[in-house]
Formats: C-alpha cells, structure tokens, sequence
C-alpha cells in the first residue's frame, strides 16, 4: 500500500516537473507560488491563535500535532490491515491442520471483526453519499425535466418543494430512521440498516438542487427551438432527449454539483447524529473519547471531509466538461 | 377555387392583453397563392407580417378565418410547412449534417433506407452549397453559413409550403445577396411555393413573383399587392438598370414611404430609413401581448 502510494507520488512529482518547465516563471507564480503561500499564511495564523487555546482537553492543536496525528491514524490503519491479514492467516493454518487430520472435517473462515479504522470511515461515507446522490438524481432529474416541461405540473409541485427544500437533515434524521426501521425488515439484509437511513437522509436532501435547476434548465430552452421541435413534430420523447436535455446540460449540472456538495455535507451530520459508521462517527467517537490527541484527530477528519468534498466536486466538474457539448464554456 | 394550393382566408388576430381586452394585430389577411409561387411580405416592423408566417406555420391560431393548404385546414405545426427562422435555429450541439438529418429522419421516418437518408442530407446540402462544412457545429460557421444550413434543413423536408422569416435580415449586405442569388438558383430547380418576409425592398422585387405590402398596425391588413412581371432568371446587376424593375422599386417604396409611412419617421423629421424601429409604444404593446399569449399557449 505504502510504496504504491509512494510511486504514484513519484510519478505525479515527475508530471509536475515536465509540466513546469514547459510554464513560464510568472505562471508558475500566479498557479503554484500564490496559493502556496495563502496556504502557509493560513498555517502561521492557526498556529499562532491554537497555542493561546486551552481547552479541557489541553491546548487547541496546531499545524504540527496535526499532522502527527495524521501519520498515527495511518500507522493505526496499516496495524490493523497486519492484525486482519495475521488473523486470517491464523484461521487457515488452524483449517489446513484440521483437513490434514480429517479431510471431511467442516472448516469455517470467521470474518474479522475490528475496529474500522479512519480510511475505513472515509471509504463507507464515500460509498454512502454515493448511494445517497444516486438516489437522489434518479428522483429529481426525470421530475424536473417533467416539472420544467409543464407549467400545471410547476405550479402544483413548487410550493411541496419549497417547504420542503430548506429542512435541516437532523430533522429528517429520526424520522428516516423510524421509516427504515418498520419498513426495511429483512432476515438477511443487503444493506445495513444504519447505511439506507444514512442513504435516504443523503437522498432527502441533494433532492432539491438538482430538482429546481433541472426544472428552471428545462423551462427555459430557446424558444425558436422548441419552435423548430413543433415544425418537426417531434414526439415527446425525441424533443427531450434532442432539444431539452443538450440546453439544459450546463443548468442540470449545477444542480448536481450542488447536490453533491450538500449531500456530502449532510451525510457527516447525519452519521454524527445517528451513530451510523463512517466520516461522523469518527469525529463523534473522537469527541466522546476525550483525549489529549483527540482534537488534532478531529481536525485530521474536518481536513479530510473538505479535501473529498473539493475533489468530488472537481470530480462533477470533470464530468460536466466530458459531458457538455459546448467544450468552448468556461467552467469553474 | 380548388386550384389555389394556399389560401390565407380573412386571416384576423387578437392577442389577449395582459390588462385585460385584446390588441388587435390583424384584420382580415386575405391571400390566395398558386403552386410554386414566390410571395413576399413586406411592411414596416410591428405590422403583424410574423404573424401571418407563424399562423400560416401553424404555430399560432388565428382569432378569425383560417388558412387552407391543398384543401385542408392548417391548425398545428407540421413539416409540410417548413419554417427558415431569422436567427437560424440550428441546434448548436449537432452539426450541420445531423441538423438536417434530424428534420429528415423525423419527416422520412421509415420511408428511406440508410444510403438514401444519407445521400438526402448530403444532396440538400450541396444544394445550398454547404457540403464541404456538413461536419462542423453552428458556432463553427459564419452567420450566412448557418443560415444556409437552416435553408438545406427546410428543405429537406420536402414541404409544400417554405415559410421564410427574414431569412437574410441578420445578415451583412454582401452576403445577403450572395444568399439571395442562391435562394433563387434553388428556386429556378425546385419550384417550391415559398412566403418570405422581408424588410429590404430590393429583396422583395428581385426573389417574388408576386410582393404583398402590409399597412402599418394595429389591425394590420393587406395594402396592395404588387405582381412581379420580370423574367426569370433575374441578374442583380442588370436588373438595376431595367426599367421595369426600378419602375416596381419605386412603386413599393412609394406605399412604405407615403402611404404608409413608418410612424417613427415622423416623428423624427421625415428621414425614413428601412432598418427604422417602429413607434416604440406601438412595438411595446405588440411584443407585451405576444409573450403573453405566448405564455397563455405555454400554460
């Protein structure tokens, strides 16, 4: 794992060198030097305001403890990785001796059962904003492109939307959970519980901006297109998918990235309140813990949470530009 | 009767106002037009001629009387009656060939096989001159290219009737005419029945066979109808020193600017000018009562 992600680095550094010594010095300055510097500015203040802290857990942690507790949860992550290999390295020694002895005998592996560890939190919040998102876009996409397309649909959906638009996740949350808990009954579940009520509370919320941008996209196609779809008669289906869908791309797109980013958003404060793994437990857990390490742990997490907001929305940006037609808009 | 192919029939027009009560846009449009004849529109701007071409699209309903195509009465849109809008219209995510080949694949559906569709939109194409860019997108091409894109999409309809709403009006003087001694080059090898509307009166007499002059709004009607008896083919430059051709000229010039003379004109001294915005209420109540009955037809 480690020296995998070593050579990436390598080859990503060796990447950025060919690619500078093609940039000329000032663009080097306004796109590397300038950030970089805020960046550090912004390290020096931290650091300076957390050592007149104290809290009861001791002093505010700085960039430096930070970053320590940073390589501790990866060592952490890597111990665990040896604990889980070791275990069932254990499991099949114990079956191999068994089968020799007896070669009916019934050998069982049993799963390992540690602690998740901190990338273990991430990749599960990943998996569930993903589903949540998913969700979310099925619902809201086709109901927007319908909503958009009929003023009576508008005017009888709109006000629904409106109320419902800005409710806070934590208000969703119990009753979410309650629908999940007398409704999703199964012996053997696909999902965890605590994964579709996390799941459903993402949906509920990224709903809405993907709704009303795909609704007013939608509404607001050229009108001498849809003029040239009537010429043509044009069947429901083949105006949509030829005429609505291409000039709505760029507003639909917006939507989605806000979606994504409030889905992110309210998928940590779901698991915070309801204990379901991921990202918001840790930092919940890390709370209740109450170390002296435990703020630096949470601050790793609050990094982390804004790094992967960033790069998911990066992520739909890089989408949108595959996706849209007109490769020459600027996109940011 | 039964052999006019087009019959525009005591053709009338309300817009409902917003207000309340109605604008009346126009009063009993009455035109008859045969097989293959070119009829130009021609008026100052606010005279109701966009709407006599988009009822006769079918993308209007007249308040009064009704339009007759082949003796059926026309009430929706079809590609029978193909429209060449002023700003081009093509879908700027498709090219130039799969924006024609979106109007043939609609109109032919099942009627052509591959090879033939392709050889179609190809054909129409090179009709207008435009095969050698059939790959690039609208924002590719210039303002006349698109525009002769749009030309080979109505085209390739096939339609009985081509509706043409200032097609050239957005365009720069030179390749105005390159577009108009295009059009009638078309003209002379399809023969289509064609109403076009125009603000330019050298257009009007060099392309029509026939020039309908509208009276200013509201309650815009027919002022006179002028017959064009010049022989085809008609050469731009020779024409203006033809007689017959300035004496035409000068007949339509005659009702835009005397009869009819552009109400803002007046206002601003007698120096008329084609290209003059009409009376700014008089356009304002139009274009408020046309989105809003744009926005009832929406609802």
């Amino acid at each position: 794992m480690k020296t995998l992600i070593l050579n990436m680095l390598a080859k990503s550094i060796a990447a950025l060198q060919d690619r500078v010594s093609k940039l000329d010095r000032q663009k080097l300055i306004r796109n590397i030097m300038l950030p970089l510097s805020a960046f550090f500015i912004f390290l020096l203040l931290w650091d300076g305001a957390a050592s007149h802290i104290d809290t009861s857990l001791g002093k505010l942690p700085g960039p430096v403890q930070v970053w320590q507790q940073a390589t501790n949860l990866v060592a952490e992550h890597e111990r665990e990785r040896d604990k889980e290999s070791a275990f069932y390295l254990r499991q099949e020694k114990r079956n191999a001796i068994k089968l020799e002895a007896d070669p009916d005998a019934e050998v069982k592996i049993r799963p390992y059962t540690g602690k998740p560890t901190f990338f273990d939190q991430i990749l599960t919040s990943l998996g569930t904003v993903f589903a949540g998102f998913m969700l979310g876009i099925i619902i809201a996409i086709p109901v927007g492109i319908v909503t958009g397309l009929n003023q009576s649909v508008y005017r009888a959906i709109n006000p629904i939307v409106q109320i419902l638009k800005p409710v806070s996740p934590l208000a969703w949350l119990p009753i979410v959970t309650m629908v999940v808990s007398a409704v999703y009954v199964s012996d053997a579940p696909f999902f965890a519980k605590s994964f579709v009520t996390s799941a459903f509370t993402v949906m509920l919320c990224c709903l809405w901006p993907t709704l009303i941008n795909t609704a007013v996209g939608v509404s607001s196609v050229n009108k001498d297109l849809i003029n040239v779809s009537k010429v043509l008669r044009l069947g429901w289906f083949t105006h949509v998918w030829k005429i609505v869908l291409p000039s709505s791309v760029p507003m639909i797109f917006t939507g989605l990235r806000l979606s994504l980013s409030i889905g992110w958003m309210v998928l940590i404060a779901a698991e915070m309140l309801a204990q379901n793994p991921g990202l918001g437990k840790f930092v919940w857990d890390e709370f209740q813990n109450g170390s002296s390490n435990s703020l630096g742990r949470i601050m790793v997490a609050v990094f982390a949470i804004g790094i992967i907001g960033f790069a998911l929305d990066w992520m739909m940006l890089m989408l949108q530009k595959k996706v849209s037609w007109d490769k020459t808009a600027v996109l940011r | 009767m039964s052999k006019d192919h087009l019959s525009i029939d005591h053709v009338s027009m309300e817009f409902p106002l917003p207000a309340g009560g109605a604008f009346k846009a126009l009063d009993s449009v009455n035109i008859k037009i045969k097989k293959g004849e070119f009829v130009s529109l021609i008026g100052h701007s606010g005279c109701g001629k966009s709407t006599v071409l988009n009822i006769v699209a079918g993308l209007y309903q007249a308040s009064a009387g009704g339009v007759i195509l082949d003796g059926l009465e026309v009430n929706e849109p079809a590609p029978d009656r193909a429209v060449v809008f002023q700003n081009h219209s093509l879908l700027p995510w498709l090219t130039a060939y799969q924006n024609v080949e979106l109007a043939v694949k609609q109109v032919f559906k099942k009627q052509k096989s591959k090879a033939e569709t392709r050889e179609w939109i190809e054909h129409n194409l090179r009709l207008v001159h435009m095969d050698h860019a059939m790959n690039k997108r609208p924002d590719e091409l210039s303002g006349g290219m698109k525009q002769r894109v749009g030309i080979a999409r109505a085209l390739a309809m096939q339609p009985k009737v081509l509706l043409m709403d200032e097609p050239f009006g957005a365009l720069d003087a030179l390749t105005r005419a390159h577009m108009q001694d295009s059009l009638m080059e078309i003209q002379a090898e399809l023969k289509n029945t064609v109403i076009m509307i125009t603000h330019d009166v050298d257009e009007a007499v060099l392309l029509s066979d026939r020039i309908v002059m509208m009276t200013n709004g509201p309650a815009a009607t027919i002022g006179e109808v002028l017959e064009i008896d010049l022989a085809r083919p008609r050469e731009r430059v020779t024409m203006a020193d033809t007689p017959e051709y300035n004496h035409y000229r000068a007949q339509v010039l005659k009702f835009l600017y005397e009869r009819q003379r552009n109400p803002e004109a007046r206002h601003a001294g007698g120096s008329s000018d084609i290209g003059k915005k009409p009376q700014a209420e008089a356009g304002a109540t139009q274009a408020d009562a046309a989105t809003h009955a744009e926005n009832q037809a929406a609802a």
